[in-house]
């Protein structure tokens, strides 16, 4: 019987799980034992597992993760929570100077097992510094593990892959993907740290995603195929390291690759996805690769200015149409959306 | 202040002070051969702080430090062949080539590590401290911080967190007057203690002459005893002074952020030689035995130094090693 979550609730799921195996495992944040409970993913934790494992902190973002690091060298895995990405960028200091280097640095004699979660937003006029998307600082720094699931599943496996690492891994979970559902394995499970996965198989363009723009991808391959265009969408899952046999293998079949992001488009994740397989598969490209992100703008907080600012499935199916030297309707797919741009869907009412 | 201290740890105190000077001015004597290539900090003059707050301290107590953390390391135990191995750089260092000077570290005598960004370490030895709450052992972890780290906000972050969950550490404070070049007068205000700061944030806490061991001693084991039977961190903050300059083997006194006589007055209270002639003049420790202690110390650190130079360096296929902790045995 198939046993549906939520993302939200998958990520909640895997926090029991771990935390009941080992009880080295503890959560912290602004907010995890408060009555939102961060969008419900740290619901019941303090209840179960009291306070002495799931606490609140003083806002003191850099120290924090230096007292996760601290407890980690005693063998303590801390899962630290963050509601925006933004107010950790104060710790970057403790994760890329200490976290990411002290097993190089210390020659392997000990390590950092740690976990990072950090929301990522879009829409909603989250604004200049409530929805920046910086994978890429994070996945640029030798030593740190970066994962961006999309599914229900992967955010319960990337999880606890993330909290049994024994290096610290940054794992950014995406504000609109909370209320997303999907079938959710039960118990331990887990999903390897590096590892793509392919959500669809074609033959006619590569899409390589992760994290919300696998759903706009997801819809666009749903059109695409109703007008006999076939693509295969690699799901990334770990930004660092990237899964790069599973995007070279796709690639060689189909000739034409569409990097997607969630952030601004130079210096990108999709930016590296274009360099290496230009750099491997030059030959085997039939035209040029192609990159959809963000403007190199921070965002914009009017629906109308944003409106603009962000891509969509149709912006994908028309990259797929101007690399395939084809016309392709969009209208079908943009008449059958039920909300407006700044937000998931229905469901989400603000106010963050 | 009564001392509950008897000759012979008074004489290993005196032992571990002069160890640590002799380790520190065999380094300086020889960094111009070029064989130490990494940038060096020497903690000479300010031996008495590392060794009397380590003689206080178990082996299962842990302890972070600074980039200047030579002292801290031997104090508390380091293995001082890895140390300089480390320094030069090779494979038998104690981070196998990857650290260098102000990357140290000696698990097995609870030297957690030490990194070079001032207050890196002040958080990861709260952090420290919080693992050992949670475990339930009486373990004190012990942060070694200087004046400029002060400034910094993971101090106050730090010294916070550690009084609302009343954690077991021990913060070190080396009040040496100066970052880098930047005296104390230019980065505090003139009538602004270290010690009534923390206190000011909850932290107990007192200052004491860290040129003088047996003074460090007693108050870091006042602290210490306090720390491990619950009463929560605690910060002590000791006056000393840097002899040589702020990284490298040189005096620096001519370039002009600081006067020759400034120098020579704290010279005055060397705290490796006002104490050996306290401990002569007391007779505490004979002539002889004096030599024979300046004898075994001169030849452990050249039989260190010895073991330094003629250790292989890492093989150049070790660069992508310790990246993940799963790939200890991968190379490139």
């Amino acid at each position: 019987m198939k046993r549906v979550l939520t993302y939200g609730q998958a990520i909640n799921e895997a926090l029991c799980v771990a935390m009941r195996q080992d009880r080295n495992v503890i959560t912290f944040g602004l907010g995890v034992d408060d009555p939102k409970r961060i969008f419900g993913t740290t619901e019941g934790l303090v209840e179960e597992f009291g306070p002495e494992r799931v606490f609140d902190m003083p806002t003191a973002e850099n120290a924090m993760t230096g007292v996760a690091i601290g407890a980690a060298l005693n063998g303590t895995r801390s899962v630290m929570t963050h509601q925006r990405l933004d107010f950790f960028l104060l710790a970057m200091d403790q994760l890329v100077n200490n976290a990411a280097k002290w097993s190089y640095m210390f020659g392997g004699k000990s390590s950092v097992p740690i976990t990072i979660r950090l929301i990522l937003g879009r829409g909603w006029g989250q604004g200049p510094q409530h929805s920046q998307n910086l994978q890429s600082w994070f996945a640029h720094i030798p030593g740190l593990k970066v994962v961006m699931p999309s599914t229900a599943a992967d955010a319960k496996g990337l999880l606890l892959s993330a909290i049994f690492d024994d290096n610290p891994v940054v794992y950014l979970e995406h504000r609109w993907l909370h209320n997303i559902e999907g079938e959710v394995p039960e118990g331990d499970y887990r999903v390897p740290i590096g590892e793509a996965q392919v959500l669809s198989s074609g033959q006619d363009v590569t899409l390589v995603s992760f994290s919300y723009m696998t759903i706009e991808a997801l819809h666009a391959v749903e059109h695409l195929e109703k007008q006999g265009v076939s693509c295969d969408l690699i799901d990334l899952r770990s930004v660092n390291p990237i899964d790069w046999p599973t995007v070279f293998e796709s690639v060689k079949k189909t000739g034409r690759l569409i990097a997607l992001d969630t952030a601004s488009q130079t210096l990108s994740i999709a930016s590296e996805i274009i360099a290496r397989v230009s750099m491997e598969l030059f030959h085997e490209l039939k035209s040029p690769p192609v990159r959809i992100a963000l403007p190199d703008y921070p965002t914009p907080t009017s629906p109308a200015l944003s409106e603009k600012y962000y891509p969509r499935a149709e912006d994908i199916m028309q990259a797929v149409a101007d690399l395939l030297n084809m016309t392709l309707d969009t209208d079908e797919l943009i008449q059958s959306r039920t909300s407006p741009h700044d937000v998931p869907g229905e469901w989400f009412k603000g106010p963050f | 202040m009564t001392l509950l201290i008897n000759n012979i740890e008074r004489v290993r105190l005196l032992h571990g002070v002069k160890r640590i000077r002799c380790v520190e001015e065999t380094i300086a004597a020889r960094y111009s051969e070029g064989k130490m290539r990494c940038p060096t900090h020497l903690c000479t003059g300010q031996e008495a702080v590392a060794v009397g707050v380590c003689a206080t301290l178990r082996n299962t107590d842990f302890a972070v430090s600074t980039h200047r953390s030579h002292g801290h390391y031997l104090a508390k135990g380091g293995d001082l062949s890895r140390m300089l191995a480390e320094i030069y750089g090779k494979s038998t260092g104690c981070s196998s080539g990857h650290g260098g000077s102000m990357h140290l570290i000696d698990e097995s005598v609870g030297f957690m590590g030490s990194t070079s960004i001032v207050g890196g370490t002040i958080p990861v030895g709260t952090g420290l401290g919080l693992s050992v709450s949670l475990k339930g052992t009486d373990q004190v972890s012990c942060v070694f911080l200087g004046d400029g780290s002060t400034e910094e906000g993971v101090f106050y972050e730090s010294l916070n967190f550690a009084v609302i969950k009343q954690l077991p550490v021990l913060y070190i404070c080396e009040n040496n007057l100066y970052s880098v070049y930047s005296p104390i007068q230019v980065r505090q205000p003139a009538n602004r203690k270290i010690y009534e700061l923390a206190r000011s944030l909850g932290v107990p806490s007192e200052t004491g002459d860290g040129n003088d061991v047996l003074d460090v001693y007693a108050k870091t084991s006042r602290a210490v005893a306090s720390i491990r039977s619950g009463g929560g961190p605690v910060l002590l903050e000791f006056s000393t002074y840097r002899w040589r300059e702020h990284c490298g083997p040189n005096f620096d006194n001519d370039i002009g952020y600081r006067s020759e006589q400034e120098y020579l007055d704290w010279k005055q209270k060397d705290p490796v030689e006002v104490f050996e002639a306290k401990l002569c003049g007391d007779e505490v420790l004979s002539k002889e035995a004096l030599s024979e202690m300046e004898r075994s110390i001169v030849a452990e650190v050249n039989d260190a130094f010895a073991f330094a130079e003629n250790s292989p360096f890492p093989s150049p296929d070790q660069l992508g090693k310790y990246l993940y902790k799963e790939d200890e045995g991968a190379s490139l």
